[in-house]
């Protein structure tokens, strides 16, 4: 038995019966992670050491009963915008290269203790989050597991590669308008935006506050109901998390669609998708109909407007946001400085990449005197039309079924040289974030080319149960992971 | 809207970032690029919508003015570029 083939409910069940100790996992994890990393170069920072000690301790608290989480010993992999106490949290940048966080981040509390899972390495990203293909780092290039010569998505591209190569069992990554579900989806896993305000932001280094959310990238949708699970819940420390209670989103998968209404908008079938991806969206269709869910056509036209708004008032927000790196706390500082101004311009201007200055930009730009009432109050009304016509589809459907991704997994180089056709990738994935819903991403088929397609289910607010419930549907009537695996083929190594 | 080459660089003295002199061109590509895609907002049917800052319905969270205590002062100063005795150092603003 290949322990890293399994996901983390068949490792759980095997701890349970102490047929397996955690050390054992660590240990068969970090020897994939040694045997594929020079193809995949996912990780930023990796914990080889501390996690074998962390291992031993939890397999020797268990002999002596102690009070451990239900995911005790449970390795996972975070993305390198969660700051974790002690380890370096670099956001893929150079302006963060050295920064090591005095705290945890909630959710990397909840993860690592509370629940007492083992962290394997800080992961991969485009820097601060701004990508959609993981060739924004400052650091390296993630390459797709499906094929070595093309791009695992982004910005959460080090936790899906990481995943799709069973290098960590799952993974936490970040959604600003897409960064969990496309990577995802080029990566032939399952990826889940919460709603907004369901999943603590503290710890999380911020990129654009009113869209960011965690979420979990898992193997299937069992374990992203596990893990969401053990993620979502109120915190004092985010204003914006919501207080509702918690629960247990693993009793709402029943393998049962019957009855279900699905709403396919045919805005997100239009000229911009990929035919092979639009094949592999209607034969799911077509299950779903099999499965006796009711599937009808619908209009949901914002999808060009929900981009555009997007990247108003995500560039927007991260201009403030980025406005706190000035090299005088923490972060990079320049050595070419005589005024505390030069140490604010040169820091910056050498510390960021060229896709973050350009946001920052942007994002100065749509507020100054002159541009705001123009781009972006008209973004922030734009946002109250997308959210209405959500609320209006979502009156009459359960979920909404959209291609994650209009194609699949692009080469390294296609799309970096043009900003806008790279923002254009992440059509079917910003409108989620616009109006704050919930949305998950699961595999649906390969192309010719053998790389994988996704499939989105959005659903109503704090519904995370109904989509995943879909999702699960879906994945038990398919069986994705059992046929299709990835290859590692095109590399050089 | 087309962006002017000095308008740029004011956009960027505003947001304390230099842009070299052969990155210009490029940058203002970029941004005329964008900004053109983005004037799709002015195009949307919003007559008489509301502005949404936020997708919730928090409102004025309120917590107890309390002050608690980091005790890891050297895990916060181990990220200073630079630091003399517990504070951080720049160099002299005042002549």
């Amino acid at each position: 038995m290949d322990i890293t083939e399994l996901t983390v409910h068949e490792l759980k069940e095997r701890l349970d019966k102490c047929e397996i100790t955690s050390e054992e996992i660590t240990k068969a994890y970090l020897e994939r992670i040694d045997e594929k990393e020079p193809d995949i170069d996912a990780f930023v920072t990796r914990l080889d050491q501390d996690a074998i000690k962390r291992a031993k301790e939890i397999d020797l608290s268990k002999k002596e009963n102690k009070k451990l989480g239900e995911y005790a010993g449970i390795p996972i992999g975070i993305k390198d915008n969660m700051c974790t106490k002690g380890i370096k949290t670099t956001c893929s940048s150079r302006m963060l290269e050295n920064f090591i966080s005095p705290y945890d981040g909630t959710v990397v509390d909840k993860v690592l203790n509370q629940e007492n899972m083992i962290n394997l390495g800080k992961l991969n990203m485009d820097e601060f989050a701004m990508g959609s293909s993981t060739e924004n780092s400052y650091f390296k290039k993630t390459r797709n597991p499906w094929d070595l010569s093309r791009v695992p998505g982004g910005s959460s591209g080090g936790s899906a590669a990481a995943v799709a190569a069973n290098m960590v069992p799952w993974a936490l990554g970040s959604d600003t308008g897409g960064s969990i579900r496309q990577p995802a989806s080029l990566c032939g896993v399952v990826g889940l935006k919460p709603t907004y305000g369901l999943v603590s932001r503290y710890g999380l280094v911020a990129f654009a506050s009113s869209l960011d959310q965690i979420g979990p990238i898992t193997k299937d949708v069992k374990d992203s109901a596990i893990l969401l699970s053990l993620i979502a819940g109120h915190d004092e420390k985010d204003t914006t998390s919501i207080d509702i209670p918690k629960k247990d989103y693993t009793l709402d998968l029943k393998n049962n669609v019957k009855g279900l209404r699905i709403g396919v908008s045919k805005e997100f079938f239009g000229d911009g998708i990929n035919q092979e991806v639009k094949d592999a969206l209607q034969q799911a269709i077509e299950k779903y109909k099999e499965l006796g869910a009711i599937v009808e056509d619908t209009s949901l036209d914002i999808a060009e407007y929900a981009l555009a708004t997007y990247y108003i008032i995500a560039c927007a927000e991260a201009s403030s946001n980025l406005g706190r790196f000035d090299g005088i706390r923490y972060g990079y500082r320049t050595k070419n400085y005589e005024t505390l101004k030069d140490i604010f311009i040169n820091s910056r201007s050498e510390g960021f990449g060229a896709e973050v200055k350009r946001r920052i930009i942007l994002g100065t730009y749509v507020l100054s005197s002159g541009y705001y009432d123009a781009y972006y109050k008209k973004a922030q009304q734009v946002r109250t039309l997308v959210k209405n016509e959500f609320a209006k589809n979502l009156e009459k459907y359960d979920i909404l079924l959209t291609p994650t991704s209009p194609i699949t997994a692009f080469r390294f180089g296609e799309k970096s040289e043009n900003p806008l056709e790279m923002y254009l990738s992440d059509i079917c994935t910003v409108s989620v974030n616009v109006a704050g819903l919930p949305g998950i991403s699961i595999p649906c088929g390969l192309d010719k080319n053998g790389m994988p397609i996704g499939m989105q289910l959005i659903g109503n607010y704090f519904q995370e149960g109904t989509i995943l419930n879909a999702a699960y549907t879906y994945e038990m009537n398919t069986h994705f992971r059992e046929n299709y695996k990835p290859t590692f083929k095109g590399g050089n190594n | 809207m087309k962006v002017e080459r000095e308008e740029l660089l004011h956009i960027a003295k505003l947001a304390n970032l230099k842009i070299s002199e052969d990155e210009i061109d490029k940058y203002l590509l970029n941004l005329q690029d964008i900004l053109n895609f983005a004037n799709v907002v002015n195009k949307a049917p919003v007559e008489g919508l509301k502005e949404t800052i936020g997708t919730n319905s928090n409102y004025n969270v309120f917590r107890k003015d309390q002050v608690v205590e980091f005790e890891d002062q050297e895990s916060l100063l181990q990220n200073a570029p630079e630091e003399e005795g517990h504070m951080f150092k720049i160099p002299k603003v005042i002549n």
